[in-house]
C-alpha cells in the first residue's frame, strides 16, 4: 500500500510539472473514449482501441509465458546434457540472442517467420470463415482471427526472446542440483526421462521459481518491442492512438498504468505460487 | 561358502584423463557373500563400487552381474542397476518426496509395479530398518542416521541380488552409527549379498568373509577379517592399519 501511495505521488508531481512547465491542458475524454465507446447501433458499450491493446498484450502474455517456459525448459535441458550437438546449439542460441539488441533480433526473426515459417506451415492462407477459427472461444484465446498470423508471429518472437534468458536460468537451476541426486536416481534403474521429471526438475523449478517470475514479468514489459513489427498490442494502439488525439500525456500516463496494473497482477499470481511451493516442501 | 559368482571383476582399470583411477582389479563375489572394501582415501574404493552399477565408466576389463556383462554406455543399464542396490556416504534421498515415495519410485518406474503393491513393499522395508513410523516425513525432517536407513530401505526396495555400501556411516554422528550397522548386519543374517567400502572394523570382523585391501587404484591384499586384521601380510596394510588405530 505505501507503494502504491509513493507511485501516485510520484504521477501527482509529474502531472503538475508537466502542467507548470508546458501550460499543458489535460484533457482526459478523447483517450478514455480509447478504451471503451458507446455503441449507438447495439445500444451498448463495446472495447475500443486501448482495451483491445491491453487484451492483446494479455494473451501475448499467458502464451508467451506459456512458449517461453516449455522452450527455456527443454534448451535449457540441453545446456545441460551429455549430448556434444544438443550443448552446442543450446549455447549457439542463447548467446546469439543475448548478444543482439532485441528489436535487431526481431525484425530479423520477423522477417524468417512471416516470408519463410508460415508459408511453409499453410499458415499464411488461413480460412478466417471456417467454424475453427471464428468462434467465441478462438476470439478469447487469440483475438480476431483476421489478425492471428499478426498475432502470432508476434508470439513467437517475443517467446524465442525470453526463452534464451529462461535457458540460463533453468541450466543454472539444473546445475544447482546435488550430484548425488543423480546418481542415486540412476543407482535404483530410473529412466533418463523418469529422472529428469521425477528428481531434477521438481528441486530445480523450485530453486528457479523467483528468478523465473521476474524473467516472466520482463517478457510482458518487453512485449511492447513487438508493437515495431506491428502486432496490434497495447503499445502499438496506444501510439496510435496518441497520434489520433495528440493527447501524448494522457494516452500514455493510462498505458503506464495498465502495464503497471498487469505486471502487478502478475508478480502477486506468481509470489503465491512460490508460497505453496515452499510450503508443499515441509 | 556359497560359489555361484554374482559380482565377476577382471582385469578392471579405469583412468581419469591421464590419473589411473584403477589397475587391473580382479576381484568374485560369490551369491551370498560379504566383502568388506578398505584403503587409504583415494585409493579407488568408490570408483571401484561404483563402476559395478555403472556410475562411473571403465576403459578396460569387464564386469559381469548375475552373469551379464555391463558395458559402459550399454542399454539396458536399467536392468542391471535393479539388480544391484547402491547406498552412499551422503544419503542422496530425494529431499521434495516423503520418506514413503522415495521407496516407491524405483519399483513403480523400474519394475512398473502399481502403486499400492509398492507401498506394500516398502512399508515393509520400512519396518525392517525400525522406522515405519516416518512414512509420511520428508527426509530434511529426519536425523542423518535416520536418513541412512531409509536409504538402505530405499535400495532394499528394488529388491536387488547385492547391495554396495559407500562408507555408509562415515557422515554420521558416532552416536548414529549403531543403528545403521545393526540394519546392515540384519542383512547379512538374512543372507544378502554385500559389497561394503567402510573403515568399521568392528562390522569387518563380524560380518566380513573376506577384506579386500586398496591403495592406488590396486587391491593389494584379500584376506578373511582375523587374518587382515591381526596379521596383514603386505607393509602397506600394516601401515595403513596402523594409522586407523592411531585414531
Ligand atoms: N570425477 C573424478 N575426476 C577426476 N579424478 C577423480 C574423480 N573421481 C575420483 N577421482 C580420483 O580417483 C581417485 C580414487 O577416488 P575414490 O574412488 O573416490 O577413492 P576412495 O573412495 O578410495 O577414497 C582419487 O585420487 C580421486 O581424486
Ligand atoms: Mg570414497
Amino acid at each position: 500500500m505505501a507503494l502504491f501511495g509513493l507511485v501516485a505521488v510520484a504521477v501527482a508531481f509529474v502531472a503538475w510539472r508537466v502542467n507548470s512547465v508546458l501550460v499543458y491542458d489535460w484533457d482526459w475524454s478523447r483517450v478514455l473514449g480509447f478504451v471503451a465507446r458507446f455503441d449507438a447501433e447495439t445500444g451498448a458499450w463495446v472495447s475500443n482501441l486501448l482495451l483491445q491493446g491491453l487484451f492483446t498484450t494479455i494473451r501475448l502474455a499467458f502464451w508467451g509465458t506459456i512458449l517461453a517456459a516449455i522452450i527455456g525448459l527443454i534448451v535449457g535441458y540441453w545446456r545441460t546434457c551429455d549430448t556434444l550437438a544438443l550443448r552446442i546449439i543450446s549455447r549457439t542460441y542463447v548467446e546469439l540472442i543475448r548478444n543482439i539488441p532485441p528489436l535487431v533480433f526481431i525484425f530479423i526473426f520477423y522477417f524468417f517467420i512471416s516470408s519463410q515459417l508460415f508459408p511453409a506451415l499453410g499458415l499464411d492462407s488461413i480460412d478466417r470463415d471456417s467454424p475453427w477459427v471464428d468462434n467465441a472461444l478462438f476470439r478469447m484465446a487469440f483475438g480476431e482471427p483476421a489478425l492471428f498470423t499478426n498475432f502470432l508471429s508476434g508470439l513467437i518472437c517475443l517467446a524465442l526472446f525470453e526463452a534464451a534468458y529462461i535457458t540460463e536460468i533453468v541450466r543454472a537451476g539444473i546445475q544447482s542440483i546435488d550430484r548425488g541426486q543423480w546418481e542415486a536416481g540412476r543407482a535404483i534403474g530410473l529412466s533418463r526421462f523418469n529422472l529428469l521429471r521425477d528428481i531434477i526438475f521438481p528441486q530445480a523449478i523450485r530453486k528457479i521459481l523467483p528468478p523465473l517470475a521476474g524473467q516472466f514479468i520482463t517478457l510482458i514489459k518487453d512485449s511492447a518491442i513487438i508493437s515495431l513489427i506491428s502486432v496490434q498490442e497495447l503499445t502499438f494502439l496506444a501510439s496510435e492512438v496518441a497520434a489520433t488525439t495528440s493527447r501524448v500525456f494522457e494516452t500514455w500516463i493510462l498505458v503506464a498504468a495498465m502495464y503497471f496494473a498487469l505486471c502487478y497482477l502478475f508478480a502477486h499470481v506468481f509470489a503465491r505460487l512460490e508460497r505453496r511451493a515452499s510450503r508443499s516442501r515441509r | 561358502m556359497p560359489s555361484t559368482p554374482l559380482v565377476e571383476i577382471s582385469g578392471l582399470s579405469k583412468w581419469y584423463e591421464d590419473f589411473s583411477a584403477l589397475h587391473d582389479i580382479s576381484l568374485t563375489v560369490a551369491e551370498g557373500e560379504k566383502v568388506v572394501i578398505c584403503g587409504p582415501s583415494g585409493s579407488g574404493k568408490s570408483t571401484l563400487i561404483r563402476c559395478i552399477n555403472q556410475l562411473e565408466e571403465h576403459q578396460q576389463g569387464t564386469i559381469r552381474v548375475a552373469g551379464q556383462e555391463v558395458r559402459p554406455g550399454m542399454k539396458g543399464i536399467e536392468a542391471i542397476r535393479r539388480e544391484v542396490g547402491m547406498v552412499f556416504q551422503g544419503f542422496n534421498l530425494f529431499p521434495h518426496m516423503t520418506v514413503l515415495d522415495n521407496l516407491t519410485l524405483g519399483p513403480i518406474r523400474n519394475r512398473g509395479m502399481d502403486r499400492a503393491a509398492a507401498r506394500k513393499l516398502a512399508m515393509e522395508y520400512l519396518d525392517k530398518v525400525r522406522i515405519a513410523e516416518q512414512a509420511d516425513k520428508y527426509p530434511p525432517q529426519l536425523s542423518g542416521g535416520q536418513q541412512q536407513r531409509v536409504a538402505i530401505a530405499r535400495a532394499l526396495c528394488m529388491q536387488p541380488r547385492v547391495m554396495l555400501f559407500d562408507e555408509p556411516t562415515s557422515a554420521l554422528d558416532p552416536e548414529m552409527i549403531a543403528g545403521v550397522l545393526d540394519v546392515m548386519e540384519g542383512l547379512a543374517r538374512d543372507g544378502m549379498t554385500m559389497i561394503v567400502v567402510t573403515h568399521e572394523m568392528g562390522f569387518a570382523r563380524r560380518v566380513a568373509d573376506r577384506v579386500v585391501f586398496m591403495d592406488e587404484g590396486e587391491i593389494v591384499e584379500i584376506a578373511p577379517p582375523e587374518q587382515f586384521f591381526n596379521a596383514p601380510r603386505t607393509e602397506r596394510a600394516k601401515l595403513f592399519l596402523g594409522q586407523l588405530l592411531a585414531h
